[in-house]
């Protein structure tokens, strides 16, 4: 799945979003954030409307010739990258827990994915150790989704260990 | 001359008579002295005119302080300037600790402590009577032992804002994951060796549960950080169960693990973190390190010996000094 963002110019007159979310919904893509930019009206008096989704990359461009198609103008479009990264350590029964499920709990926000992983099983219904890096679309967001993860671990009884975070405000 | 009365006569107390026995020391800074009573739990030795140390020194050798007065009733009959406190830690009531510096208070009296279990319970409380009798409640022991910390954040970066304290509070702790670091062995052994050594006591659930270094988290963020919290307000992770698999895995990213004790505005928390391998606050064996952000002085580390007789009693001598060498009346 990848995070992108386009940009399109819509007319000042209702039913225009709707042809631009309507391809997004029947490609499977899932909407991360709608932002009008109204103080940026074109000469033509289009209004730029910049849509965040998460999409499987493949369909990337059947999407944007979707949208197209509806005669709607794509001003651009770019994949997000992933701006905030981190490392966490898990020790406990991951395994055991569904490991699956704690992955996918980060993976689903749509604004983070655990991106990279190393687990260590040393014996058979002992506790193992993962280190998890998990990327986001920005420090805020990846706050957010260590949040989430905890909240995760919590529940299933694993220990987190978390980076220090030295950043001075 | 200024008479000091010491309330509790563990490791801590006894260190502190030593120092005070080397009077050439000591009244440099503070003039003339006497100690007019010393007591612990089972025992006392008072005399307005001045006790001898050495003498309550041997006592206690041989077994304990011979029967007498109890500390309530020293409190109430013996005249004396200074206390100091030293009473084993109880976090949850605070006692007999919390009863003493009250009375201490109550009298008029100063009072240096190095128990963290009264200002856990009522730090508010205490620094208002203080106020309120024009006393000074001293307690630079109670956190980070030798370490500045309590006197640095509220004098030596005074007009700053602290933004967060973040660092190691309890050197048993420290020893165990800085050997788990360096030997890949499991954290039982680690911890049976650090009992063998006398680093953990026979019951280190104190520490290792990160209780201890949540009650000093607590001092740290009331006396000076301004707020206004309680031991419930810390969000606490020991380290019992870290694996040494995990240093292994945190290693090849460059990482160890440490039990961080950490204020912000976004909460309390003393939880096992990822620390870059050579991040100041990576300190190894027993010593305890703070890193102090605030918004003008910016990053400030103290790292230093976090407990031992004679180190917390330094810091004792240090609030006793402190105490005395800013009235100009003695």
């Amino acid at each position: 799945m990848a995070i992108i963002s386009i940009v399109v110019e819509l007319k000042d007159q209702p039913g225009q979003l709707l042809k631009v979310i309507e391809p997004i919904s029947k490609l499977g893509g899932n909407i991360l954030s709608i932002i009008h930019q109204r103080d940026k009206r074109t000469p033509l008096g289009r209004i730029p409307v910049e849509v965040s989704l998460q999409i499987d990359e493949k369909k990337v461009e059947e999407l944007i010739e979707s949208i197209k198609g509806h005669g709607i103008i794509v001003r651009s479009y770019n994949e997000v990258r992933l701006l905030a990264t981190t490392s966490i350590l898990l020790v406990g029964h991951i395994i055991h827990t569904d490991l699956g499920d704690t992955i996918n709990s980060i993976d689903k926000t749509g604004y983070a994915e655990v991106v990279e992983m190393h687990i260590s099983m040393p014996h058979l219904n002992e506790p193992s150790t993962a280190m998890v890096t998990i990327s986001a679309t920005g420090k805020e967001k990846l706050r957010e989704a260590i949040n989430l993860l905890r909240e995760v671990c919590n529940k299933k009884n694993i220990l987190m260990i978390e980076p220090l975070n030295e950043e001075s405000t | 001359m200024i008479r000091i009365a010491i309330f509790g006569f563990g490791a801590v107390g006894q260190g502190v008579a030593e120092i005070l026995m080397n009077r050439e020391r000591i009244e440099r800074w503070i003039g003339e002295y006497r100690v007019v009573a010393v007591a612990d739990s089972k025992g006392s030795i008072c005399d307005e005119n001045g006790i001898s140390l050495k003498e309550a020194l041997e006592a206690k050798k041989k077994g304990s302080l011979p029967p007498g007065m109890s500390v309530m009733d020293i409190i109430d009959s013996i005249d004396f300037d200074v206390a100091i406190e030293a009473t084993p830690t109880n976090i949850e009531t605070g006692e007999p600790g919390l009863s003493y510096i009250k009375a201490c208070l109550n009298k008029g009296c100063h009072v240096v402590t190095s128990n963290k279990g009264p200002l856990v319970v009522a730090y508010k409380e205490l620094a208002e009577l203080a106020e309120r009798k024009g006393v000074r409640l001293m307690f630079e022991a109670t956190v980070g032992g030798a370490m500045p910390l309590i006197k640095l954040a509220k004098r030596d970066i005074a007009g700053n804002e602290i933004l967060s304290i973040k660092g190691i509070l309890n050197g048993t702790c420290n020893y165990i994951l800085s050997r788990m670091e360096q030997e890949r062995l499991s954290y039982h052994q680690i911890l049976s060796e650090a009992q063998e050594l006398k680093i953990a006591e026979a019951n280190a659930s104190y520490d290792v549960e990160g209780i201890d270094s949540a009650a000093k988290l607590v001092i740290l963020a009331n006396a000076v950080m301004g707020m206004d919290v309680s031991f419930n307000d810390v969000e606490v992770v020991g380290i019992t169960s870290i694996t040494p698999e995990a240093f292994e895995i945190a290693m090849e990213k460059g990482y160890t693990i440490r039990l961080i004790a950490e204020a912000s505005r976004d909460g309390l928390r003393v939880s096992p973190r990822l620390l870059p391998l050579h991040h100041p606050l990576a300190v190894r064996g027993t010593l305890n390190a703070v890193l102090i952000q605030t918004d003008l002085a910016r990053e400030i580390f103290v790292i230093g010996r976090g407990a031992g007789k004679i180190e917390t009693a330094s810091a004792i001598i240090s609030d006793l000094i402190d105490i005395y060498s800013h009235d100009s009346s003695n």
